[in-house]
């Protein structure tokens, strides 16, 4: 009789064990999986997209794109959707992990600018819609910093020990030293990068932290003095705190374009489709451009944001400034992620 | 009387049937999720990409991990997790003492106390922590309300050390409490009999008793600040870099699973021979217990 029981119970154990292990991997036409980065969506968008479509959407966060890349390349994963920055894209193409999408599919794609079409990561817009795009500048306190803030130098000015703050990002962060050097920010050349490392490293004691998301903390609540940061996030900031003012460094800077697409492991390319096209509507994407700070490549959507359309931030005139746009580095790229991890091991408090 | 004992035997040899049986799914799940994700380890750490992409076995993401800047990390993450740990058990020991020492009534009060806050998310606790310490944050704003100058808390090792103490100082406690329970009064009475001042009774009795408690108390706090990364990480704006941090890095941005699964297994050996040197200091008469590691 207690044998019985028992036996029942062990049996039971077994099972929904195994049932979650299948119940985990089952998925079905009617859910979207996202993987974004952190803090880049209004969220009514996500309930607004299931109430028109009757798709639900698990949404997942990353912080970097070599986080994500990581988990794509090695995990089982089975998003649908992707929102990697350009050079990450022509990075997953290159390695043949995306697909195609079927524009007849997004017939709202007519509504991305021409400014945001056809560029190098993707040139015949075959496998990407761009989400957002920004630039990388200096985020700085006005009632900290009293001299002119116009250049990289600033991110290694001694007056401001501990009040500034990198991101924890191997490519943003390399490509500040790099500006500065006055290299490209793209280069693969040994020496050029052993530099940027050197700098790095030196700049090391004047840092306060290396953080991601948790920068514009940092800033609004008036820690920090000075930081490396992408225009959507100062945007941000500045609309929290009014003392924060954003600059592209003379010495030139990255432009970047944040673009959804669909792996090749995706399950529900339809219902990846139906999420892009409705992430390109005019006022989806003001509403997103308007909550996380970022630059819609919708000019309709920008119209639709009046005066927060207009900002300096958000919007520079691009030509004004030396921009270049990250490519993907191919065979260096274990050099950059080895630069940083040594760069990040070198901290010593 | 043989009637009785044969049934019994019966009895027994059934039950350690049973036994063997329910241990099964426990047998399984360690296979699988212990032995396995092991192997896995292992396989990574001993082995490289090749630049055609292809892996061999290889000892030099081993040979990577001797280069300065890592070993330096390795000793600072053993420098604070030994720090953390004798903190915990300056702090611990008292505390698990006067609770084993009280009342039945106050005692549940302070176990509760001290287990509560952990049935909150870890992350939760965490990040209630930097709304107190942070410069803007609670404490700094009181002090700059008082016309008192701000202390900045977090950012360095101190603010890392803190954060592990508050972490794991109810896993010292706990062990330690649970052995100093079991210590019978009567041999107290009967040291007092014998003329035993309260400070003998203590260094003669009551320390070599809660041995075994002090020990798993150890292992219990050194093991996990060996590892963790995510304390680190919020206490000090990535500015204090441990082994865990390192570790996770490299399954993380920086892709390189080899150098992280090969930093994982010499930890693990770092961490297996202090616990083998802990062990050590156990055995003899006062250690009926073994440790678990």
């Amino acid at each position: 009789m207690t044998n019985t029981i028992k036996k029942t119970i062990a049996a039971i154990l077994v099972l929904s064990t195994l049932l979650c292990v299948c119940a985990c991997s089952a998925s079905d036409d009617k859910t979207v999986r996202v993987y974004n980065w952190g803090d880049y969506i209004d969220d009514t968008v996500i309930a607004q997209f299931e109430d028109e479509t009757g798709y639900k959407v698990i949404y997942e966060k990353f912080d970097t794109n070599e986080t994500m890349y990581a988990k794509i390349a090695n995990g089982n994963t089975n998003y649908d959707v992707l929102v990697p920055s350009d050079y990450m894209i022509q990075r997953l193409i290159a390695e043949d992990m995306l697909q195609k999408i079927d524009f007849a599919n997004v017939p709202n794609f007519a509504n991305v600018g021409d400014d945001y079409k056809g560029i190098s990561y993707d040139p015949n817009d075959e496998y990407s819609v761009p989400y957002m795009w920004g630039t990388l500048g200096i985020l700085y306190n006005k009632t900290m910093v009293d001299e002119e803030v116009d250049s990289w130098e600033m991110l290694w000015n001694e007056k401001y020990k501990e009040r500034i703050f990198m991101l924890d990002s191997s490519r943003d962060s390399i490509c500040a030293a790099l500006s500065l050097l006055g290299y490209s920010i793209n280069t693969t050349d040994e020496k050029e990068l052993a530099e940027a490392k050197q700098k790095l490293i030196d700049q090391i004691p004047l840092v306060g932290g290396y953080l991601v998301d948790d920068i514009k903390d940092k800033m609004i609540g008036g820690e920090g003095a000075l930081c490396i940061a992408w225009a959507g996030d100062a945007e941000y900031c500045m609309s929290q705190n009014k003392d924060l003012e954003y600059i592209i460094p003379k010495e030139g800077s990255n432009i970047f374009f944040d673009s959804m697409c669909i792996p090749k492991t995706a399950k529900n390319k339809a219902g990846a489709e139906a999420f892009i096209n409705f992430m390109c509507k005019p006022e989806i994407s003001a509403k997103n451009a308007e909550y996380i700070g970022y630059s819609t490549p919708i000019p309709a959507a920008r119209e639709l944001m009046g005066e927060k359309g207009q900002s300096k931030a958000a919007y520079p005139d691009v030509s004004k400034y030396e921009l270049e746009i990250f490519s993907d580095a191919g065979d260096a790229n274990r050099l950059y992620d080895q630069i940083w991890t040594e760069v990040l091991a070198s901290i010593d408090n | 009387m043989e009637k009785t004992a044969g049934k019994r035997t019966v009895h027994s040899s059934q039950r350690q049937g049973a036994a063997k049986f329910l241990a099964l799914p426990l047998i399984i799940w360690l296979a699988v999720f212990v032995i396995v994700p092991l192997f896995l380890v292992c396989c990574y750490g001993f082995t490289a990409e090749g630049a055609d992409g292809t892996l061999h076995f290889s000892f030099e993401n081993f040979a990577r991990f001797t280069e300065p800047i890592y070993v330096k990390i390795m000793v600072r993450s053993l420098k604070i997790a030994l720090i953390s740990t004798v903190i915990c058990l300056v702090l611990g020991y008292p505390a698990a003492y006067i609770m084993s020492r009280s009342s039945s009534k106050i005692r549940t009060l302070i176990i509760l106390l001290i287990l509560m806050p952990m049935w909150m998310n870890f992350m939760l606790r965490i990040h209630a922590w930097l709304t107190l310490l942070e410069n803007g944050g609670l404490i700094n704003t009181l002090l700059a309300a008082m016309g008192l100058e701000k202390v900045e808390f977090l950012g360095s090792e101190g603010a890392v050390v803190l954060g592990m103490v508050y972490n794991f100082l109810p896993f010292m406690i706990m062990s330690i409490y649970m052995v100093l329970l079991k210590l019978d009064n009567s041999l107290l009475e009967a040291a007092y009999d014998l003329g035993a001042t309260p400070v003998q009774r203590f260094i003669k009795i009551i320390i070599p008793f809660s041995v075994p408690g002090i020990l798993s108390g150890i292992s219990m706090v050194f093991v996990p600040s060996v590892t963790t990364f995510a304390i680190s990480q919020y206490f000090s704006n990535g500015t204090v870099r441990l082994i865990g941090d390192t570790i996770e890095k490299q399954f993380g941005a920086a892709n390189n699973w080899n150098f992280g699964a090969a930093i994982s297994i010499v930890v693990m050996v770092i961490v297996m021979l202090s616990m083998f040197a802990i062990n050590k200091v156990d055995d003899g008469d006062i250690g009926e217990r073994k440790m678990i590691i």
